[in-house]
């Protein structure tokens, strides 16, 4: 049983919990589900890749469970540990022998599951997020081809635990390295840019409530000349909806050159970039 | 042409266009094929991108495929066609007030954001505007289509339209610029597509793609990027870098502890009772290299410098220390451009052209000048944990190549490359002396991104 019914279907419940899809993005959602592979998405940082798991798990009442990667992750980590504290608890307050003993702590609970492992034993719909993919060392992409290929886990003392129901998952990458071209060929593929800027005042509309159209737009405008400055850290959607934020306390009306001077902190973190777009923009009082 | 010939036609052509699409992702972009809604355009290049292409970089040439391959009109739900159009010859030849018309009506267009009535007047006007005869018969052109509409002369009435009137400069001005502008780029996107479209209908798809497609960017000449390429060759050059670096660090990470330091594990072992449960060793020999950069700045080979110290700089933690020298045709220490707080090698790249002393007469590349300039004043820069690396063209104009200077500078080093822009069947053309130079120090073709990332990786 498929999660949406059409790309079409993905964009309204997508947007329905606030999330603003494209085509290209409605489409990759609905064909993951549907063809029942990975769907594996880059792009820059804060372009909404963790978000779209989130929103795909929001919108169809299923359970998120979270992979978050990072260097030295590992199996234990990954997919499953025994609880070996409990095991030696059980050994030594056992009265059996040592077989019976081997036997009963290789079992159910004593394993402790990973969010893989997690992932694959429900029985009731999930989004499995594998974040930051780009973050585990390359032997983990192994591990997650194996996973991902077949949907089963094999613990040696228990057998193979195969999955019943297939959750949806979504591996993401900054691309600060490439992933292995046999993941890639695993998994279905979403790049994810910087929206247009018209996409993104929709964006901005949704996530900021009580913000006038107009303002919106000279935000999400700015924020492409910005982008378009090849600048160290470029501002993505979640530095968009920040300088919003800002905006609307400020109960600015309008953004004009005075108040980007004044708030441009928000959007740019790198003291080269602001000194750059302060210079290249023409801002007052900053100098360059 | 039948769906499946399309599709095995489309996925053959992406191959030929480099794009490793294997069996597995062909079946997958056929299954997707079977679950969805086949009318909706969009749609099927959203479906056919997620299941074949897996690099961003490959987007543009999957792109241009699938224009060619799946033509706006082909799918039977799309808007009909416009009845065909008279070929040019019988057609009235279109006239001043024929364009001034379009015009018009591209005006009222580019004020609005409707990507559908933009298409159709891009296809409109090809039909209208963009036949021609030529030697070979007649034929499409996506320029002269350009011409008629020309709207670059258009942009200083629809800045005002937006504004209110005026053009008041500053950032709201850049901002209605870059949203027409913006709006222009699809129109001459949605125009070449439809001359290609139609050429593919005369002459075959295969031949049309041929010329169409070109390479994704990490394999671009550098030397022969257009204004457009050098702005996407940027962009994928921190990506690079970024991938670069974090490759090195595993590397040394991996190798991270030196030899086993015998004494010192024994000595540690006493306290638990002579069994050496830790080893100790010892601290890694910290032997970074020190890269020395000596580039040609001078205008032909200037971007191939530029991107080449933009690795370089990205890459600095892997290396003691990275100092920087341009010629043109004399040569001056740059490394304090680059050493600012905030570095910024595009910055610097501005700022050694116009502030350092790179030109003494001609303003002419002469290598042999720059490398007897090096040997007279920085010739103690080059010791035995150097890496040298010299870039350029090796066209010297004529002038003495100066090899012994060049010996001089190379013999003292751990390392010394030459990396070359140019392709390797244009060395020794004309007044370049590749050759020459490649018998004293080994001269390698570095041409795109991929290859120059492949040599710095290499190198740190
Ligand atoms: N399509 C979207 N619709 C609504 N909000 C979005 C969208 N894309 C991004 N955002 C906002 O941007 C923020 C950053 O997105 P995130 O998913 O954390 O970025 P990434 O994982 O790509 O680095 C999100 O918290 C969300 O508020
Ligand atoms: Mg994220």
């Amino acid at each position: 049983m498929t999660m949406f019914a059409s790309p079409e279907d993905a964009r309204t419940r997508l947007g329905a919990v606030d999330y603003l899809t494209d085509p290209g993005i409605a489409t990759a959602v609905f064909l993951a589900d549907a063809l029942g592979k990975p769907l594996l998405i880059e792009g820059p940082a804060g372009v909404g890749k963790t978000e779209l798991a989130k929103a795909v798990a929001a919108a169809t009442s299923s359970a998120l469970i979270r992979l978050q990667c990072y260097e030295g992750l590992d199996e234990s980590r990954a997919l499953y540990e025994w609880d070996y504290r409990k095991q030696l608890l059980r050994i030594q307050a056992g009265v059996d022998g040592w077989d019976e003993a081997r036997a009963g702590i290789f079992a159910e609970e004593f394993l402790l599951a990973r969010p893989l492992l997690t992932a694959i034993r429900r029985d009731e719909p999930t989004v499995l997020l594998i974040d930051e993919t780009d973050k585990a060392d390359v032997e983990v992409e192994g591990l997650l081809l194996e996973v991902l290929s077949d949907f089963q886990v094999t613990i040696p003392e228990l057998g193979t635990i195969t999955a019943s129901r297939r959750p949806f998952v979504v591996l993401t990458s900054n691309a600060t390295r490439e992933l292995s071209e046999a993941l890639k060929r695993r998994c279905l593929y979403l790049y994810i840019d910087y929206p247009t800027p018209e996409r993104e005042r929709d964006i901005v509309l949704t996530r900021v409530p009580g913000i006038r159209a107009h303002l919106a737009e000279q935000v999400v405008r700015t924020v492409a000349s910005l982008r378009a400055l090849e600048l160290k850290k470029a501002p993505s959607i979640a530095e968009s909806l920040d300088w919003a934020h800002t905006l609307l306390a400020l109960e600015a009306d309008d953004l004009d050159e005075e108040t980007i001077a004044r708030t441009l902190g928000v959007v740019l973190k790198h003291v080269a970039d602001h000194t750059r777009a302060a210079k290249e923009l023409g801002l007052p009082g900053l100098g360059g | 042409m039948s769906l499946l010939d399309r599709h095995t036609g489309f996925v053959r052509a992406l191959r030929h266009g480099g794009l490793p699409v294997s069996l597995a992702e062909g079946l997958d972009a056929a299954r997707a094929l079977t679950v969805l809604d086949l009318a909706d355009r969009e749609t099927l290049r959203a479906a056919y991108a997620a299941a074949l292409v897996k690099r961003h970089t490959h987007r543009p040439v999957f792109d241009t495929l699938f224009e060619l391959w799946f033509p706006l009109g082909v799918s039977p739900e799309e808007a009909p066609e416009p009845p065909e159009e008279t070929p040019a010859e019988s057609a009235p030849a279109p006239d001043a007030a024929d364009a001034e018309a379009f015009r018009d009506r591209l005006r009222e267009l580019l004020l609005t954001d409707d990507e559908i009535a933009l298409r159709a007047l891009a296809r409109e006007a090809v039909g209208r505007f963009a036949g021609f005869e030529g030697a070979s018969g007649s034929s499409w052109s996506a320029q002269l289509v350009g011409r008629a509409l020309d709207p670059k002369t258009l942009m200083a009435g629809l800045l005002r339209a937006v504004l209110g009137g005026r053009l008041p400069g500053g950032v709201a001005e850049r901002n209605a610029r870059r949203m027409i502008q913006a709006r222009v780029d699809r129109l001459n996107a949605h125009i070449l597509a439809d001359v290609r479209r139609r050429l593919a209908e005369e002459r075959g798809i295969e031949r049309v793609a041929e010329t169409a497609v070109r390479p994704a960017v990490e394999n671009l000449d550098i030397l022969r990027a257009s204004r457009a390429d050098l702005v996407a060759l940027r962009r994928e050059v921190q990506p690079l870098a970024q991938r670069l670096a974090t490759r090195l660090t595993i590397r040394q990470r991996a190798g991270r502890s030196g030899r086993l330091d015998f004494r010192r594990t024994v000595r540690a072992s006493l306290s638990t009772g002579g069994v050496p449960l830790t080893t100790r060793h010892r601290p890694r020999r910290p032997h970074k290299p020190e890269l020395v950069v000596l580039c040609d700045a001078s205008e032909s080979v200037a971007s191939f410098a530029h991107f080449t110290l933009l690795l370089a700089y990205a890459l600095r933690e892997q290396f003691a220390r990275v100092r920087v020298f341009a010629f043109i045709d004399t040569l001056d220490e740059v490394t304090r451009f680059f050493e600012r707080p905030g570095g910024d090698v595009g910055e610097a790249m501005r700022r050694l052209t116009a502030e350092a002393n790179l030109v003494r007469l001609s303003g002419h590349s002469d290598y042999g000048h720059a490398f007897k300039v090096f040997v007279e004043h920085y010739g103690d820069v080059i010791g035995p944990k150097t890496s040298l690396l010299i870039l350029g063209d090796a066209r010297n104009n004529y002038q003495d190549p100066a090899l012994a200077a060049l010996e001089t500078m190379v013999a003292p080093a751990r390392h010394a490359w030459w990396l070359n822009p140019e392709p390797e069947r244009d060395w020794d053309t004309g007044d370049s002396i590749a050759g020459v130079y490649g018998r004293h120090i080994p001269l390698i073709e570095c041409r795109n991104l991929t290859q120059l990332g492949r040599f710095v990786g290499e190198l740190a």
